[in-house]
């Protein structure tokens, strides 16, 4: 294999290109993104940059990591489709770019529903650096903000608003927040955490439009029952969609992303994909699709090996998250699809610890400032319950004795 | 101010750090092999993992809440001098603090 090409220049590209040199391919490089400047670190942007604004420390490796590394890096260029019968990437410029393998790494983008007033100014939504940038400009005459979906990113912009004095009002069309991805039990400690701050918080209210006032700027929401929120900042949060159409148009099969294998190959055995933009197969036999920065490093390190070292084993990391939102630092280990079981252990004036078991075996685990906790379960996630009964359902003395 | 990491191997690299960067930002942004820093600083990931030098433990200070969790998952062997280096953050009295790499982070 003489040359490997990159699309995306997200954590999960940036990986796969240091991953492929640290496993010991000599051949070409080349990374392909559409966003202008180096691979950065997205999860700051709805926290520390809010705060710092300090775009040289989201960096994930600096200008001379790609020359020592033999990196080829071509920024602001947007692949415009795949030629898999002559296994070239065609860029939005004209060029062409052979490879013997391609990694597709498109990430995702946000999916605002379709309501009307979206492109009204004061409207803003928080996926890039250029995002970022652009709120945190308008955050100091801020008075107001509405955030749109109760999801991580939503209620992490809304705690860092908060402390930066906006006031917050967060609308979510659930009946609880992060509804995807948390038990309601944890979800519920996390709506008294917010309304603590002082954040309103408006649950199983979907929006229907974005209001704007006299000078067209943005006013605040309307709601699917007529109430009306207003604000001067609107921040749409309301989940991504995986970008797979330029795999989609080169014939290989999506559904909520680029479908891969066990080993996040493509039926193309020159194409895998990696992050937020494959769907890889689940604990439940259905593709699983991940938005998370361990999910896009891990994926990158599987195919490195694959490809380096021709090894073949199934990808099986365990996922785990983490949510900064205001002096709560929640952490999942595992996956909660699916659980049938849930064992909440109350602490004294902290969050519960939350296990989730599914089929009698752990499957997830939601701490609050329990890094301890957190990185054991991380090890016994598929433990059987039992033996976690027999522990008392401490994690660390289970792990303990099973080491 | 200025940080020296020494790599398992023995060789030193000498960067510049600014007032309140953590040891973890200076070695990524100078791309010092050694520390990865996964999370970005975040205390998810323990791959940051350094031994203070004994000339500097004193000024560096023990372990943060949960920092000892972390390290426990850590790859390389854990001693009394091991810290995250994300969780050091760089002033005034720690201009020249000397940081030994371990062998592994992952």
């Amino acid at each position: 294999m003489q040359r490997i090409v990159i699309i995306g220049t997200g954590q999960g590209g940036q990986q796969m290109a240091a991953s492929l040199r640290q496993e010991g391919f000599q051949g070409e490089i080349l990374m392909l993104g559409e966003e202008p400047g180096l691979p950065y670190q997205r999860p700051p942007l709805s926290k520390a940059y809010m705060a710092n604004g300090n775009a040289a420390a989201l960096l994930l490796k600096p200008a001379s990591f790609y020359e020592r590394s033999a990196i080829v890096l071509r920024d602001g260029v947007r692949a415009t489709a795949i030629d898999r019968a002559a296994r070239e990437v065609v860029t939005g410029d004209g060029a062409r770019h052979p490879y013997d393998h391609l990694v597709i790494a498109t990430g995702a983008r946000n999916a605002p529903p379709p309501i009307p007033g979206l492109d009204a100014p004061g409207v803003v939504e928080l996926r890039s650096l250029a995002d970022a940038e652009r709120i945190r400009r308008r955050l100091a005459a801020t008075r107001h903000a509405v955030v749109v979906g109760g999801g991580f990113i939503g209620l992490e912009f809304a705690a860092m608003a908060r402390a930066a004095g906006v006031a917050v009002t967060v609308v979510e069309a659930a009946p609880r927040l992060m509804s995807r991805a948390l038990s309601p039990e944890m979800a519920d400690w996390f709506l008294t955490l917010h309304r603590e701050m002082g954040s309103q918080v408006l649950l199983d209210a979907p929006v229907a439009g974005v209001l704007a006032g006299a000078d067209g700027r943005a006013s605040g929401v309307v709601l699917a029952d007529g109430r009306e929120v207003s604000g001067d900042l609107v921040l749409m949060a309301t989940g991504v969609r995986p970008n797979s159409e330029l795999a989609e148009a080169a014939g290989l099969a999506c559904a909520n992303g680029i479908l891969v294998d066990a080993t996040l190959a493509t039926a193309d055995p020159a194409i895998s994909a990696l992050g937020d933009v494959a769907a890889f197969p689940g604990p439940l036999g259905r593709p699983l699709r991940l938005e998370s920065v361990q999910a896009a490093v891990d994926h990158a390190r599987h195919i490195a090996r694959r490809l380096v070292g021709g090894a073949s084993a199934p990808y099986a990391a365990v996922p785990w998250f983490w949510s900064d939102q205001g002096k709560a630092k929640l952490q999942i280990a595992g996956l909660l699809t699916g659980a049938d079981r849930t064992v909440v252990l109350p602490q004294p004036e902290a969050a519960p610890v939350v296990l989730l078991f599914r089929g009698g075996h752990l499957a997830a685990v939601e701490t609050v400032n329990a890094a301890g906790i957190h990185m054991a379960a991380r090890r016994m996630i598929g433990c059987p319950l039992a033996q976690l009964e027999a522990h008392g359902f401490d994690l660390r003395a289970a792990m303990k004795a099973a080491a | 101010m200025k940080i020296t990491f020494i790599a398992a191997d023995g060789s030193e690299t000498r960067v510049d750090a600014a007032e309140g960067d953590s040891v973890m930002q200076a070695a990524v942004q100078n791309d010092v092999d050694g520390i990865i820093g996964e999370c970005g600083g975040s205390m998810m990931c323990a791959t940051c993992h350094c031994y203070v030098d004994d000339g500097w433990t004193e000024a560096v200070g023990g372990q943060q809440d949960g920092e000892s969790d972390l390290l426990d998952c850590a790859a390389s062997e854990v001693r009394a001098s091991s810290r995250l280096s994300c969780q050091i953050r760089m002033r005034a009295e720690l201009d020249g603090v000397v940081i030994h790499l371990p062998e592994s982070q992952l």
